[in-house]
């Protein structure tokens, strides 16, 4: 410790203003403990709020939008062409979504007293956390809660550029490029994608796997499928990119042994944990070989002060397990009972349309050799998808086949994503799919989806 | 084809049923629903319908026969409607009494089966795991059970989380009840939060709203036969607002007092506690402790009184073991200990802590003097393991140190006994028509009234105070 130094001591210092860390902080504070966050942009929000979620849905609204006015022409409605203007579009975005919310997040902290604290934490040792930057000070802590979060993974020897973008430089769309190269058929790879997309790129897609959104079942990816390959320029599955050098005129991607030019690439091939150079080898927590921090069911990790949660502590690398873990681990380290017990955590692709699941899937039953019963429900049947031009969607449930009990949900469609909360609860309550079937959903809408799959499997 | 009919599941924890009427003879030809049995179970008198169509081939029991679940009561020929027959539950207790009509709509019963092997599973751990320790042929198995059959044989491995809504989980957590001991009584074995509370030995507590519930809630007074649990009501009404009275401030609980609170309460709530007041006589015992205190000293060990008194306690349980054991409220058992572990009460800095000494009863004396005086040290330094502090059959409780005349502690649940023991004095005792000074140590044995009436407490209290008295039954003569 320097002379001088600015000392405090802290009941839990939180690393990482992300989702998982501010959940975990609101917490902390709710029941009595004296907390600060540590966030190197002294901001609450984290990678979800400026670089990934929020941004990439409100552009995928804008994308929604000019894909809704294309579809007009086929009711008799035609508002002719579109025209972007990128800087009113960039400043909504960064202004009225992300700005607005940030502020939102920033009162309810200062309401329950947490404190943000600006710079970059590193462990000292096992009770104290040491921040440089403008404020530099150390937090002697009882307690820490590991929230730092993830970035875009990089391509092994590809550096980023100007015409190189992750996914976090490609949401701030510096321009349209005419000619984009998606590389990771990912769920990133496809939002990005599609986006640029509407707004009037040409786009190639580049997957190294026969499909795309790995592991996720195949009748729910088909509807993504189809839009894509009539919406891109190229999907080019079972592809590996080999190259990728930046020219004079744009970026010359050798795909598969052939070399064809585009003015940006996007590399979206998954996200990594920011765990290096934390210091944490000078506590007691241990890591897995990808770096992310291994936790118990309490968020604990094996050293008894410090806990972890969200994408640091591996996948689903999704922000709400992260805010689910981060109460866990407030309330654990506030003394109570608290478990991350979650059955499902579901995901979404907010793609058009979009997909979602949780809990069990068919791939996964079919590779464990579980016997399970599906049920599947088309939306051409659905009254609510015609009179939405949108019969382009699929409701399937995974039900034990003893005892009738959900076990898991996908669903392809435009609006999945709010429609899968319903199959999320069912799941983490333990109905029945006959629960679904007897309930009373609105008519017309695409809940029904929901009961018209459970009512299926009540017939015969 | 023959197909056996079995006394399906009958729910409510009954196991077995008395045969009252065979509905049906031999050679008949039956519709699926048609009446078949009247069986007389605890609850009620119930008909059961026939779950398919077809010749009845053979009956293999008659009236006045106890059945089990799972026993073959008809067995069918040319059955028909089995080919895929929805499971029909039997009736229990509750709607028993009026359903002669076999077609009305009752609420499923779990099956057994359904019940049975549940894959154990982290609570971390997301549902595409689980299907990790699902046979292969499961799918074979799941075909091959016949609804007739459900209790039969092999049951279809149910694998994945209980089913437990995650408020449910909690209460689960809050109450330290592993849900994979829960029988759950919803639909598909949903795991209710009465079944939650019911595992944790507790009556369920009723929500403000329905307050009228507890007072009619009373014990069924059910016949001697399988185990049923116990009902032991708890319940805390909502505080006061302090503030209208003058300023208050709110202070968070230690980690450690929050867990004293919470045993406490459930020891206090749980088992109705009575107290047994004794005097032993340690004049001699005193001696040979001071008389030996310098050259025991000498090889490390400090001698103590309450090495004798967890010597003398651990001889008198072997002797009472009653009061080694632990009543298990929602089995309807006792659960005797064939090992005497005692726990020591011990006054840290940060609160109560009970250390526990593993078989007191055989260990020498000297043994225990010097493990004891190591684990006090441990747990006033923090650095007493997670084993040095669980596994205890009975605690001691020793606050002379600290004065008093006497206390009555609350029992270390889930033990049966506690014994108190206060500062010894010199006092005035009359010995053989003269009056002579005599150190007296004063007890008290608390235990479990559930367990044991106040004249085994007096016995007990007895076998210890003898020990006290005379030493030398402590050193093996």
């Amino acid at each position: 410790m320097v002379m001088g130094d600015l000392v405090r001591d802290v009941d839990v210092v939180v690393l990482g203003g992300g989702p998982g860390g501010y959940s975990a902080a609101f917490r902390c504070a709710e029941l009595g403990l004296e907390t600060v966050v540590v966030d190197a942009g002294k901001r609450l929000g984290g990678a979800c709020l400026f670089e990934g979620c929020i941004p990439s849905k409100a552009l995928l609204h804008v994308a929604a939008v000019l894909g809704e006015a294309e579809r007009a022409k086929e009711f008799g409605v035609d508002f002719g062409p579109a025209r972007v203007s990128l800087d009113p579009l960039r400043k909504w975005k960064s202004e009225r979504v992300i700005g607005k919310l940030s502020r939102g997040l920033a009162s309810v902290a200062k309401a329950k007293g947490v404190e943000v604290v600006g710079g970059r934490a590193t462990f000292e040792d096992a009770r104290t956390v040491r921040v440089g930057g403008d404020e530099p000070q150390a937090l002697k802590f009882r307690h820490a809660i590991v929230a730092v979060g993830s970035a875009p993974a990089r391509l092994r020897g590809l550096e980023l550029s100007e015409r190189v973008m992750d996914s976090t430089a490609a949401l701030d769309v510096p321009d349209i490029p005419e000619r984009l190269l998606v590389v990771g058929g990912g769920y990133i790879g496809l939002e990005l994608g599609q986006v640029y997309a509407a707004l009037g790129s040409a786009v190639t897609l580049v997957e190294m796997t026969d499909g795309l959104l790995p592991g996720v079942d195949r009748d729910l990816v088909q509807w993504i499928a189809r839009r894509v390959d009539k919406q891109f320029a190229s999907v080019r599955l079972n592809a590996r990119l080999d190259a990728l050098r930046e020219t004079a005129g744009g970026v010359e991607a050798s795909i598969a042994g052939a070399a064809s030019t585009f003015d940006r690439a996007l590399i979206a091939v998954g996200r990594r944990p920011l765990t290096d150079g934390l210091g944490l080898d000078t506590t007691r927590v241990k890591q897995d070989a990808r770096g992310f921090v291994e936790i118990d069911a309490r968020c604990a990790t094996a050293d008894p002060r410090i806990f972890a949660v969200g994408d640091a502590t591996g996948e689903p690398m999704l922000a709400h397990r992260a805010m689910r873990q981060g109460k866990v681990a407030a309330e654990a380290i506030a003394g109570r009972p608290a478990a991350f017990d979650n059955t499902v955590v579901p995901a979404v692709v907010f793609t058009d349309p979009e997909i979602a699941w949780c809990g069990l899937s068919e791939t996964r039953a079919a590779a464990d050799g579980r016997a399970v019963r599906v049920a599947k429900f088309q939306w051409a049947a659905s009254g609510r998808a015609a009179t939405l031009g949108r019969s382009d969607g699929l409701t399937k449930l995974i039900v034990d086949p003893e005892s009738g009990r959900l076990l898991g949900a996908g669903i392809a469609g435009p609006g999945a994503g709010e429609l899968i909360a319903e199959a999320a609860l069912a799941i983490e309550s333990a109905l029945l799919a006959e629960d679904l079937a007897l309930t009373i959903h609105t008519h017309p809408t695409l809940s029904e989806t929901l009961m018209e799959a459970a009512e299926t499997l009540l017939r015969g | 084809m023959s197909r056996p009919f079995v006394l399906p599941d009958l729910g409510e924890g009954l196991t077995e049923a008395e045969i009252v009427k065979v509905l049906v003879r031999e050679g008949d030809v039956i519709a699926e629903d048609a009446p078949l049995l009247e069986v007389e179970t605890d609850k009620a008198t119930v008909e059961i319908p026939s779950p398919m169509s077809g010749r009845v081939e053979k009956i293999h029991v008659e009236p006045h026969q106890t059945v089990k679940v799972g026993q073959v009561l008809v067995t069918f020929a040319d059955a028909t409607a089995g080919a895929a027959p929805k499971s029909r539950p039997m009736p229990t207790g509750k709607q028993a009494a009026d359903t002669l009509d076999p077609t009305r709509t009752l609420a499923p019963e779990p099956r057994t089966a359904v019940r049975d092997g549940r894959a154990r599973q982290t609570p971390a751990a997301d549902t595409e795991r689980v299907g990790a320790d699902a046979p292969a042929a499961d799918t074979e198995r799941v075909r091959a059970v016949s609804p007739a059959a459900p209790t039969t044989g092999a049951v279809p491995a149910r694998t994945g989380p209980v089913p437990a809504t995650p408020s449910t989980r909690r209460l689960a957590r809050e109450l330290a009840v592993d849900l994979y001991t829960v029988h759950g009584s919803g639909p598909g074995g949903r795991v209710t939060d009465d079944d939650v509370r019911a595992a944790a030995g507790r009556v369920a507590a009723t929500t403000p709203d329905a307050a009228s519930a507890p007072s009619e809630r009373t014990p069924s007074s059910a016949p001697a036969g399988p185990a049923k649990p116990l009902a032991t009501p708890t319940t805390e009404p909502p505080l006061p607002n302090f503030e209208q009275w003058g300023p208050i401030e709110r202070q968070a609980l230690s980690h450690l007092r929050r867990t004293i609170a919470e045993r406490m309460t459930l020891s206090a709530t749980v088992i109705p506690h009575v107290t047994h007041f004794d005097r032993a006589d340690i004049t001699e015992l005193d001696a040979i402790i001071q008389r030996n205190l310098e050259s025991v000293k000498a090889r490390g060990v400090t001698l103590t009184l309450t090495a004798f008194l967890l010597k003398a306690a651990a001889l008198a349980l072997r002797e009472h073991p009653t009061f080694n054991a632990t009543l298990d409220a929602a089995a309807g058992q006792l659960i005797v200990k064939r090992y005497v572990h005692v726990g020591v009460a011990v006054a840290t800095e940060r609160g109560l802590i009970v250390p526990v000494l593993r078989d007191v009863d055989g260990k020498p004396l000297l043994d225990l003097a010097r493990e004891l005086g190591a684990l006090a040290q441990r747990v006033r330094d923090g650095k007493a393991a997670l084993d040095d502090l669980r596994g205890g059959t009975f605690t001691v409780t020793n606050i002379g140190a600290l004065g008093g005349t006497g206390a009555i502690p609350i029992i270390n649940y889930p033990e049966v006994a506690i014994l108190g023991v206060a500062r010894a004095r010199r006092e005035p005792v009359v010995r053989d028509g003269r009056i002579e000074p005599r150190l007296l140590l004063p007890l008290s044995l608390t235990f479990d009234h559930r367990v044991a009436d106040g004249a085994d407490g007096a016995r007990f209290a007895s076998a210890i105070v003898r020990r006290l008295e005379r030493p030398e039954l402590m050193m093996g003569f």
